[in-house]
């Protein structure tokens, strides 16, 4: 049987992290790194945008190139995945049929799309956005595709409606709620994405609710609750992920919608500890909530956490999430989480394609959406991080820099 | 292909083999660096792929866009030499560019 000090189960940005922030920090003991992809580690969010649209080859999305992984003498066994642990033993069990021994475990192993339930779903042309496997097969059938559906509204699925809108292909994006980013973000938000896409030539279809997939072995439509036919040759799902836990769950760690982690991402297992994704954490940015933060920032800062931790440091998970999504010539910038908000402001006009969205809870300011709006990005940073009280018209007036309504001015009652 | 030179957290400076058409950012990154996060992937949206570099090699570069400028700001360590590596494109004329990856946050 093969042992490792550390088995990091996950190939993602979390696994990747995790992996070179043990060797940074001068770990020396054994490390292997489990991915269920055949591919070395690589940067997942190019593939709703550049990697999709080919302005990006694969190498250049890669986290490290391919040798860098064995030059720091990390173990990579791609192309499989962990099925089973026993905690108790230290034992991972993988598909291929592989006993491995290890010392600390550390769960990055993310989560898989979800998919539609109606029929129709497994139709060829059906496809969500997680892999590069995913990408390729889709950018393999663009030729042969005029038509395509996105369903869902999220970023993944705005990103890839733009993605497909420069392709020239015609798209209708649905949307089952009353507007896009529902569940991320505020309605001023929403309705400029929304805006943006419809002038773009994107089909925006709101309060949408699909009924199934119609094709025989292909797609040709996707069937509306209402019985109209919208014909495509191509469906992009993006209606979230399901976090890849059972089989720590089925080894009794506490969990469900992901695995319950501390603050020092230690499960309730013995010697594992969860990150990125797939990991349920208290977070001080969302009112202490348990919350799961699907995000590159998330998954290298809790990467980075836990190996600190495993080489001796004392620690605890208190990052500020961020977040970006480029669509079109839109670069918006998120700090924060939003979710929780009892007001909002919108600072800067939407019409002239750069403003803000500063989200406040109890007076105090909690995050901000950024479109085409750096300094804001960068400023409000520190009344996020500080979750300054600040007055709604300060913020709103875009002559006074968000630096001018820090708390510690306000405390030296210099506002 | 070029040759930079590239000088690390701990001081030590080591020459890289630069090929032209990339960004610094990924000419650090796949020449083994640890110490570049370069988390956003080079599309200036974070600012963890920040550098210094010589001012001797500063005229070799573009100028700063008010994007890249914006950014630095987040970083403590920013100073007269800062430059974001994913916003700096590696040409034939920059032979002998010395830079260092700036202190983590």
């Amino acid at each position: 049987m093969q042992h490792f000090d550390v088995l990091i189960v996950g190939a993602g940005h979390a696994g990747a992290q995790a992996g070179i922030s043990l060797r940074q920090n001068g770990f020396a003991g054994s490390i292997a790194m489990i991915g269920d992809e055949p591919d070395p580690p690589y940067e997942r969010p190019p593939l709703s945008k550049e990697y999709f649209k080919g302005e990006k080859s694969f190498e250049r999305i890669l986290i490290r190139p391919a040798a860098f992984w064995e030059e720091r003498g990390i173990t990579m066994l791609l192309g499989t995945c962990v099925e089973s642990v026993d905690a108790g033993a230290r034992i991972a069990v993988t598909a291929s049929g592989e006993t491995l021994l290890y010392g600390q475990l550390i769960w990055a192993a993310g989560g898989r799309p979800r998919r539609l339930a109606c029929e129709g779903a497994d139709l060829a042309g059906v496809h969500t956005v997680r892999t590069r496997a995913d990408v390729d097969r889709m950018t393999g059938e663009l030729p042969g595709v005029n038509r395509a559906v996105v369903i869902g509204g999220g970023y993944i699925g705005l990103e890839a409606a733009a993605a497909l809108t420069s392709l020239a292909k015609q798209v209708v994006l649905l949307e089952a709620l009353d507007r896009v980013l529902a569940r991320v973000a505020g309605e001023a938000l929403s309705r400029f994405y929304e805006g943006e896409h419809r002038a773009h030539g994107v089909d925006v279809r709101l309060g949408s609710t699909v009924d199934c997939i119609e094709g025989a072995g292909r797609v040709t439509g996707v069937r509306m609750k209402d019985g109209k036919v919208i014909p495509a040759e191509m469906v992009i799902v993006g209606i979230g992920i399901i976090p890849a836990v059972e089989p720590l769950i089925a080894a009794g760690a506490a969990g469900g919608n992901g695995v319950a982690v501390d603050a020092q991402c230690r499960t309730s297992l013995p010697d594992v500890f969860a990150i990125g994704d797939c990991a349920l954490h208290s977070n001080r940015f969302a009112d202490d909530m348990p919350i799961r933060l699907e995000s590159v920032q998330n998954a290298n800062d809790q990467a980075t956490l836990v190996a600190k931790t495993i080489v001796g440091q004392d620690l605890t998970y208190e990052a500020v999430p961020w977040f970006w999504s480029n669509q079109y010539d839109l670069k918006l910038q998120t700090v924060g989480i939003s979710s929780g908000h009892d007001a909002t402001v919108v600072r800067g006009d939407p019409v002239t394609r750069s403003f803000s969205v500063v989200y406040l809870r109890a007076g105090r300011v909690i995050a901000l959406d950024c479109v085409n709006a750096v300094k804001d990005y960068v400023q409000g940073r520190a009344l996020v991080l500080g979750q300054v009280e600040a007055d709604p018209v300060a913020l709103a007036d875009t002559t006074r820099p968000l630096k001018d309504l820090s708390g510690v001015e306000r405390a030296q009652g210099v506002t | 292909m070029v040759e930079i030179t590239v000088t690390d957290r701990g001081g030590q400076a080591r020459p890289i083999e630069a090929d032209t058409g990339m960004s610094l950012m990924e000419v650090i990154r796949n020449s083994g660096s640890d110490e570049l996060l370069a988390l956003c992937g080079g599309c200036c949206s974070c600012a963890t792929c920040h550098v210094y570099v010589d001012p001797d090699s500063a005229g070799l570069l573009p100028a700063m866009s008010e994007d890249e400028d914006d950014l630095l700001d987040c970083s403590s360590h920013r100073d007269a030499r800062s430059r974001l590596s994913c916003q700096v494109p590696v040409t034939g004329a920059m032979t002998g560019l010395c830079v260092t990856i700036a202190p983590e946050e």
